[in-house]
This record gives structure tokens, C-alpha cells and sequence, in this order.
């Protein structure tokens, strides 16, 4: 995307401020339904990161598939599930303090490893975005960085998925 | 591509950390899935932010994230099927009360 430095920076910090209120409120908040509503807003500006960052095919597969997709499993099974406005009861303290040390703890580290690994220089070319032929052939390609294999078990893996959750949800 | 990488995976760090929190501190099971949907997608922002910025003429960290996302979709589907077979069996689906296979 081709915008001005200071709408790019304004546009990054918007999503960013997003995506870190609403991924905390997501796990904290103690209503099912909301927590999955937060999740909407996270994945949708996630989708915005992509875009961001020229990947527009990227971007618009997270909207169709988790946005569009997930989020309405989700709900549907949240209904199915739970009376709506019933929350959920508090976690014991044991178990939040545990959390908290184990969630700080993690980033702490992988923090640390983050700034001071020397990361090699790259010289930004911009390369704008792929062409979407690309993608395609290197998708359903057999040489070298193309992967027709991986395709193809996705595929299979998504029919097993359909019948499984038809074989397991189903009434008896 | 004013904004530095490190700005990208910090923000994917937080992301990451409150799946992990979420994840350990709740018992209801649809909470833990929504967790690590919010873990899964942490790890597809890494993905696309290392393509662009460490190898930004191949394609390959947009394939994975492809990948990853129809792998996630999958598992997501699997998840919510069983967690509605179970509800239909003890009427609850918090964590702690699946100790029926148990004995």
C-alpha cells in the first residue's frame, strides 16, 4: 500500500493499540460472547497488518476464513453452549497468579532474545506486492519452492475435517 | 516500510502471551480455543512480517501463513464438533469436569 510515512505510522499504531486492548480483553473478560466479539477485532485488524504490509491476498483470506468463517462456528457453538448473559465463574487466584507468571515469564524470555539477536541486513528492494500468478504456481508447482504436496494433504485434511465433525456432531 | 520489524513481532509477542494467559487460566473450553486461535494467529503475523522484511523477494512465509490459516480452520471445526458432542452428554464443557474416560 502506498501511503504517506506518517499515515503509515498512524495506521500502525491504531491497529497495534487494537489489537493489544482487545487480545488482553479477550482472555479477561468473563462474558463468552464478548470475549468472542474481541476476537473479531483482533483478527480484523490483523487482517489490516497485512494489508499493511502488501500482503492483500493474505489479508483478505484472514477476513473470509477466520473472520467470516471461525468468528460464526464460534458464536453458533457460544449460544449452543451457554445461556446468553450468563457469565462464566472467576478463575481460582492459584490458577491467575500461575497464568501471569507463565505468560510474563515467556515473553520476558523470548523479549531477550528478540533484542539482542543481531538480525542480518537486508536491503529493503521493494518488491510491492506478489502477483497473484505467482502465488498460484508456486501453490500447485513440483520444483523447488512449490509446493503441490502440502496443497494437496490440505486438501485431503479438509475432507477428513468435514466428515469427522459430520460423524462426531451428529445425533445419534 | 517505515515501521521496524521489531515493532511487528513485538506486537505478535503480546498477541501470543495473552493466548498463553487465556489458556492456562480458563476452564470453559470454548475460552481455551479462542486462546489458541489468538496464539495461531500471533504465529501467521511472524510468518508475513519475517517474509517481507528478511526475504522480500520469495513468497514463502505467505505460504505457510496460507497454510497455517486453512490448518487452523480445520482444527477449529474438529474442536467445536467435539465440545458440542460433550456438551450433549454432561451438559457442561468446562475443562474440569471431562474425567469421565478417566477411570
Amino acid at each position: 500500500m502506498e501511503l504517506l510515512p506518517l499515515a503509515q505510522q498512524v495506521l500502525f499504531y491504531l491497529l497495534a493499540i487494537v489489537i493489544v486492548v482487545c487480545s488482553i480483553l479477550a482472555v479477561t473478560t468473563r462474558r463468552i460472547l464478548r470475549a468472542a466479539t474481541y476476537l473479531l477485532f483482533v483478527l480484523l485488524s490483523t487482517a489490516g497488518i497485512y494489508f499493511m504490509l502488501d500482503y492483500t491476498f493474505l489479508g483478505s483470506v484472514q477476513i473470509a476464513v477466520y473472520a467470516g468463517g471461525i468468528l460464526v462456528l464460534f458464536v453458533f457453538s457460544i449460544l449452543l453452549t451457554s445461556h446468553p448473559g450468563e457469565s462464566c465463574e472467576k478463575s481460582s487466584l492459584t490458577k491467575r497468579i500461575l497464568g501471569i507468571v507463565a505468560a510474563l515469564t515467556g515473553a520476558a524470555v523470548c523479549a531477550y532474545a528478540l533484542f539482542t539477536y543481531q538480525w542480518p541486513a537486508v536491503d529493503l528492494i521493494e518488491t510491492g506486492e506478489h502477483p497473484i500468478k505467482a502465488l498460484g504456481h508456486a501453490l500447485i508447482g513440483m520444483d523447488k519452492f512449490q509446493y503441490l504436496l502440502p496443497f494437496e494433504a490440505v486438501s485431503v485434511l479438509l475432507l477428513a475435517c468435514i466428515i469427522g465433525a459430520i460423524l462426531i456432531a451428529r445425533k445419534r | 516500510m517505515e515501521i521496524p520489524m521489531i515493532y511487528y513481532i513485538v506486537l505478535s509477542l503480546v498477541m501470543f502471551f495473552a493466548g498463553v494467559y487465556g489458556f492456562i487460566t480458563r476452564k470453559n473450553m470454548l475460552m481455551m480455543l479462542i486462546s489458541i486461535e489468538l496464539m495461531l494467529n500471533a504465529v501467521d503475523i511472524n510468518f508475513a512480517v519475517f517474509n517481507r522484511f528478511l526475504f522480500p523477494g520469495q513468497m514463502e512465509g505467505m505460504v505457510f501463513a496460507i497454510f497455517a490459516i486453512a490448518i487452523a480452520a480445520a482444527e477449529t471445526a474438529i474442536a467445536i464438533a467435539i465440545i458440542i458432542n460433550i456438551f450433549r452428554h454432561i451438559r457442561n464443557i468446562d475443562a474440569d469436569n471431562l474425567d469421565d474416560m478417566k477411570y
